[in-house]
Formats: structure tokens, sequence, C-alpha cells
């Protein structure tokens, strides 16, 4: 087709769509296995004073200081917008601030579900954000894909495009099980080594 | 409270007035062939005391021998609903009269049941997909897409 000034701006959003959608086939194709869950932290942190000193600091100053990034494709987000609110109140744990930017988060509470359209985006997200970061999958939908696990356009489970530290099942989870998830999490990153792999 | 109109009553009125729409009061729907369903959708939209004037849902259902097209209208003035029911037989190069021209909401929906169930509106202004990414092969909600 000829680009004319009048049809300029079609030509771009047909050349956007071709390019999406060859790059959710390749995430799709690239995506099929899952990804094994982190065990090292329960090896625990090794031994020896001055290392163990350095590490509970560490760890203490990044559990309670996470702060989630923006990723809520679906309903789960109103559960985490309530545990955020006053009545649950999340800043107890220095969580009060979600940050639009995901250079500034080290917590993903993936609240959703999530389709193959959106994944790139999700998987963008989490490749923005800096290390140490973690990812807490909350619902049915985030661990396995719930009710829609054998649908055309769900992803089953983030764990396909990302490892995850946490889940939290539920459908949703109320706020209080995403808290308590949170706490493992708190204390995974306690026990954990501050030189952890990324 | 909403009136739900009873299709036997408005069936006969549209026979009177177009005679060679052959239409049919089933049990909760009118069931229209699809050559007069612009007619008679416009005869329903247009007639006082029925004014349907909005279309609040338009979909398809896959019965395996034939797919049925489900229209829900809607009148705001009247407060009253009905729903139109239009049956296309087989399984392949599927077409039905778009019903734009008539009711502006049927464009996206036209183009929701021509993505997900392979049915081509003739007369629509821009029939494209758009809530699938481009290249996925198939109509996931027919019956046989697995």
């Amino acid at each position: 087709m000829e680009i004319t000034p009048g049809n300029q701006s079609e030509l771009i959003h047909l050349e956007q769509d071709t390019f999406e959608g060859l790059e959710i086939e390749r995430l799709k194709k690239a995506s099929q296995a899952t990804f094994s869950d982190p065990v090292e932290w329960m090896e625990g942190v090794p031994k020896g004073l001055l290392l163990t000193t350095v590490d509970a600091v560490l760890g203490w100053a990044r559990k309670s200081s996470m702060w989630p990034a923006v990723c809520f494709p679906a309903c789960c987000a109103f559960e985490f917008i309530t545990a955020e609110a006053s009545r649950w109140d999340l800043s107890r744990f220095g969580m009060e601030i979600v940050r639009a930017s995901p250079r500034q988060a080290d917590l993903m509470i993936t609240a959703g579900t999530l389709t193959w359209k959106m994944a790139p985006q999700i998987k963008r997200i989490y490749d923005q954000m800096a290390d140490p970061k973690w990812v807490i999958a909350m619902g049915s939908c985030a661990i396995s894909g719930g009710i829609f696990a054998s649908s055309y356009n769900v992803v089953p489970g983030y764990n396909h495009l990302f490892p995850v530290d946490v889940y939290v099942p539920g459908c949703p989870p109320r706020p209080e099980a995403l808290i308590y998830g949170i706490q493992m999490l708190h204390k995974k990153i306690m026990q954990e080594s501050a030189r952890r792999k990324v | 409270m909403t009136k739900v109109l009873e299709p036997s009553a408005i069936a006969a009125k549209i026979k009177q007035t177009l005679p060679d729409s052959r239409v049919n009061a089933e049990s909760g729907y009118l069931l229209v062939e699809p050559a007069a369903l612009t007619s008679v959708l416009t005869y329903l939209k247009t007639t006082p005391g029925l004014e349907f004037d909005y279309l609040s849902m338009l979909t398809a259902v896959d019965y395996w021998d034939y797919f049925e097209l489900v229209y829900v209208l809607d009148s705001l003035s009247l407060n009253q609903i009905m729903t139109v029911k239009t049956r296309l037989q087989g399984r392949v190069d599927l077409w039905a009269p778009s019903v734009v021209s008539i009711y502006q909401t049927a464009d996206y929906q036209e183009r929701e049941t021509f993505e997900t169930l392979g049915i081509r509106f003739s007369g629509h202004p821009d029939l494209r997909p758009f809530l699938l990414w481009e290249g996925f092969q198939g109509n996931p909600l027919r019956k046989d897409y697995l």
C-alpha cells in the first residue's frame, strides 16, 4: 500500500500490530516451560561473624523498605488496594509507596489474570526492575492460570515468564492472606545471603 | 420495572407490515431469517409503541449445525426489552447482514463476533479483528477450536 499523508497513521498502526504479534508469538514459544522456584535461600546464610552480621543488616534493610511495582492486570488488584489502604495499612511494613517506575521497585505483586497480549509488557516491567527483586504471585490466576488455565489467551502462571518467590492462593486472596505472604517473603529475605545470585 | 415484551403479538404486527419477513415468535424471542434482519430491526426501532432505540448486546452462539446471532434490544424511552435471533446454517463462509447502519453500537460487537466466531457481516464499514494479537490463527469461541 502506498503511504500518503491521509493513511500514514493507519499504516504505522498496522506496522506496530505486526511487530506486536511477532513479539507475542516469540514470547509464547519461549515461555512454554516454567521457571523453577528459587531455592538457594533455603541453604541459609554462610557461617561467620562478619558475614552474618552484614547479611542480617542488609536483609533487615531490604525487608523493611520493599516498594511494589505497579503490575495489576486484573481483579486481585482490588484486594491489594484494600491491603494498601487504611484498614490493613501496608505502610506498617514499609510498603506504602507503590512505584509507577519499575526501576525504583523491589517487589512485584502480580495481582491478576495475565493474557498473552499483555505478557510482553509485564515481562518488560520485571526486566526493568533493579536487583535485588522479588515476585509474589497473588491469586489462582497468577499461580496457575486459575479457571482460565486451558484458555487460548491466558498465561498459565507467572512462573512461565520469571521465577516466583511466594505464591498466595485464593480467588482473590483476602488482604490477610496477602500480608501473610509478604511476611513469608520477609522471612525469606532475612534468611538469604546478601550476596544472592541474581 | 423493565417490561419484557411478548414476542407473539409483535410477530403478528410485523407480519402485517412486512409480509415476506418470515418472522417466528418463539418462547421469549423473535426468530427471523437473516435476509429480513435489517428490515425487522428497522421496524422495531422506528415503530411508535416499540421504539427499540438501543442495541444493548450482540453476540453469536455455536450450535454445531448452525450459528445463532442474538440481538438484545432495549427501549430507553419506553423501558422495555426484547430479543431477536437469527440463524446461519453451516460452518464455513458465514455471512450475516450488518446492522451498523441502524445501531452504531453494533460496530465493535460485530468486529468481535467476526474475530472470535468467524462470522462475516456484509455492509460493515471496517471489519477488522482487534482483540487478539496479529497473526492469531483460528476463531477461539467456536466449539471445534482447541
